[in-house]
């Protein structure tokens, strides 16, 4: 397990590496001129000339690429002029490794940028995974206990049209009507866990709504489904010939076997959301990773997009190895190598 | 959306028969003279569900070739402005009840410029529905190629396009469609690509490459995994001992075997494109007016949502509507094809 989880990590930064110069390519190659983006629109020819030179752009991608991944392994100082170092050291910005890059719009280190949004999508991903993980299970167990019947067809008919209707639309009839209209919650806001716990969650509930509807009903077919066929396994028959109580035969025997393929599932669903949810941060105008990244975009600031990028791509990377040790641990019948 | 890969009954001596997944695309199987799909078809018309959401889909398929041609004949409108429905002391809201309600606007106007409801999205469907169907062709067509050359080859060229599939799998793909669109945008105008009306081809175009760029590993994994157990079975082997091409092998005799998990992977990818579309709307990529599409039809209703509610929930409803008769479409093939996997 400890050979394997090496080979897993080597391989996860081969990964990181090539998808960085994918990334660098796709960004900085295509775009033909992105100084125009950082200069703004009442540039004269000049100044573009000189924005584009003080940003680095008019280097060939692959050098560009290389000042950043030495600016990640041991950082860099922005702008890269040992001359006006010297002249006027005030001026130059030290960007200590791992060194993302330094944010064209901002003007600020990409890291400290992304580090500032990162706690209120975490935060966010978070209430909304454990939202759809205990609604998703627990619906998911009831619809199978009840198969066929209403019940059943309702929570499975329900998840159904919530997952249908879009995403943001889900987010501002939430927010326009409970919140606003009805005043039934406070207008969703971000407030640190550690500051007041209430007010984060409260502030927090209705975006970890929206975002749970999404993932729900996948989780409550999977559920059910796995409930369902474990149900007719032999070892569960036994169980109850045995003359196990129901609640034992579901929660010990049952959930158990459900449990494997809902960590792979939740583990990437969860990582993919840690790196800002792009949406649902929009409607509800929250300041996290995702509401970055669109700013980012807007302003085509290439270094800040190119480091959201890298950085969301490492939480699935790790995410995805994560998993895999942890099914592992979960099923031991799983081997790993 | 999990799929289910067990292996499906081959068709016998029907594996020289060239099939095409996409042909399908409508939802209408083929039945004529194949005993294994008119079984999967009797078994798929034996469930009331499956067949409502076949008819519904159906009707949605019906709604999107019809309206250009209504158009063409009048019947709809949606461009026209028509100022004269709109109450200007109300800031902009169409007169009469549920948002201008009429026999001739059955769902309103327009709030502000009065354009009729059900003309734009009667349009929007064609549109969103055209990229839908369009970027799923696509997925489908990459990840059948590449799953198939992946789980036949095996070795270097199996790792290789296995590596693939996990860079693609590790860009946060919103992120990545909404960043690029604007550099790519410019650039596939610069290689000639047609700008169309107010830019909308040339956007439509941006949504359906990058829905399938990143959208088809899915699909080459499912069929890699096919791939794998159809490549052992017999007539693969009497095909290579008789000289067969590559080329023959992959597209003759083990394509044929794969048409039931594309059909039904296809069926469930429309969907997934249709609100991924309307979600790109939502973030100012893509078509935009005046060229409708459902998901800039609802963008367009969203600030009404107290003001005018039938404009706000009615594009939604639509959009909701496709997703879940094309979801249900795709339960109901998937059901029909491989009854061991029924639940």
């Amino acid at each position: 397990m400890f050979a394997y989880t090496i080979r897993r990590v080597i391989t996860g930064i081969l990964l990181l590496v090539v998808m960085s110069v994918v990334t660098f390519y796709l960004f900085y190659a295509s775009s033909t001129t992105p100084e125009r983006y950082a200069c703004g629109p009442k540039c004269t020819a000049a100044q573009l000339e000189t924005t584009k030179k003080s940003l680095g752009y008019d280097e060939p991608t692959y050098v560009q690429w290389g000042k950043f991944a030495k600016g990640v392994a041991v950082g860099r100082t922005f702008p890269d002029d040992p001359e006006l170092r010297k002249a006027a050291p005030q001026l130059v910005q030290e960007c200590p490794a791992p060194c993302l890059g330094f944010s064209t719009g901002y003007s600020a280190p990409v890291r400290s940028l992304i580090q500032d949004k990162l706690p209120v999508s975490f935060s966010l991903a978070i209430a909304a995974f454990v939202l759809w993980m205990v609604g998703g299970v627990a619906l998911g167990i009831t619809a199978a206990l009840f198969k066929g019947r209403l019940l059943d067809r309702a929570i499975v008919g329900l998840s159904l049209v919530a997952f249908a209707f879009p995403t943001f639309f889900i987010g501002l009839l939430l927010l326009k009507f409970v919140s606003i209209r009805w005043g039934l919650i406070k207008l969703p806001a971000y407030t640190p866990l550690t500051e007041n716990p209430w007010l984060w969650a409260t502030g927090m509930i209705l975006p970890a709504i929206t975002l749970a509807v999404v993932y729900m009903a996948g989780y409550i077919r999977i559920t059910r489904a796995f409930v369902l066929e474990t149900m007719s396994e032999d070892y569960i028959r036994t169980a109850r010939a045995k003359g196990l109580n129901q609640r034992t035969v579901i929660g010990k025997h049952t959930l158990r076997a459900v449990l494997t393929p809902l960590v792979t599932l939740s583990g990437l669903d969860l990582a993919g959301l840690l790196g800002g949810a792009i949406i649902t941060e929009q409607v509800f105008n929250f300041n996290g990773v995702g509401k970055l990244s669109v700013t980012a975009i807007q302003r085509f600031d290439l270094p800040l997009i190119v480091g959201i990028v890298l950085l969301v791509a490492t939480i699935v990377i790790v995410a995805n190895i994560i998993v895999d040790l942890l099914y592992a641990v979960i099923d031991p019948r799983v081997r790993l190598g | 959306m999990s799929l289910t890969t067990s292996n499906l009954e081959s068709h016998g001596d029907d594996d020289f028969v060239d099939v095409e997944p996409q042909g399908e695309s409508d939802g209408k199987v083929d039945v004529e003279g194949r005993s294994p799909l008119r079984l999967a078809w009797a078994r798929f018309r034996a469930d009331k569900l499956s067949m409502i959401s076949f008819y519904v889909t159906a009707l949605f398929v019906i709604v999107a070739i019809s309206a250009p041609i209504l158009i063409k004949l009048g019947v709809l409108d949606p461009q026209t402005p028509d100022y004269t429905l709109i109450d200007y002391s109300t800031g902009g809201l169409p007169i009469g009840w549920g948002g201008g309600i009429s026999w001739s606007h059955p769902l309103g106007v327009e709030p502000g410029i009065g354009r009729d409801v059900l003309s734009r999205l009667w349009l929007g469907a064609t549109i969103s529905l055209s990229i839908a169907l369009s970027a799923a062709i696509i997925t489908v067509i990459i990840g059948t190629v590449l799953g198939i050359i992946a789980g036949f080859s095996g070795g270097l060229v199996d790792s290789a396009i296995g590596r693939i599939i996990d860079l693609v799998l590790s860009f946060p793909s919103t992120l990545m469609l909404l960043a690029l669109s604007g550099v790519v945008v410019d650039r596939m105008r610069d290689v000639g690509v047609p700008n169309g009306p107010n830019g909308a081809f040339v956007n439509g175009f941006y949504v359906v490459i990058v829905l399938a760029a990143f959208g088809w590993p899915p699909v080459a994994r499912l069929i890699r995994g096919q791939v794998l157990s159809i490549r052992e079975r017999e007539f693969v082997d009497a095909a290579i001992l008789m000289g067969a091409s590559r080329s023959r092998i992959y597209f003759k005799e083990i394509l044929p075997n794969l048409w039931a998990p594309l059909l039904v992977y296809f069926t469930l990818l429309m969907p997934t494109y249709v609100s991924a579309e309307a979600a790109l709307s939502f973030l100012n990529v893509g078509i935009k007016n005046p060229t409708p599409t459902l998901g800039n039809v609802l963008n367009g209703a969203l600030p009404y949502a107290y003001t005018d509610f039938v404009f706000f929930f009615v594009p939604a409803a639509v959009i909701a509507a496709i997703v879940i008769s094309f979801n249900l479409l795709g339960d109901g093939a998937r059901d029909a094809l491989d009854p061991r996997a029924a639940r």
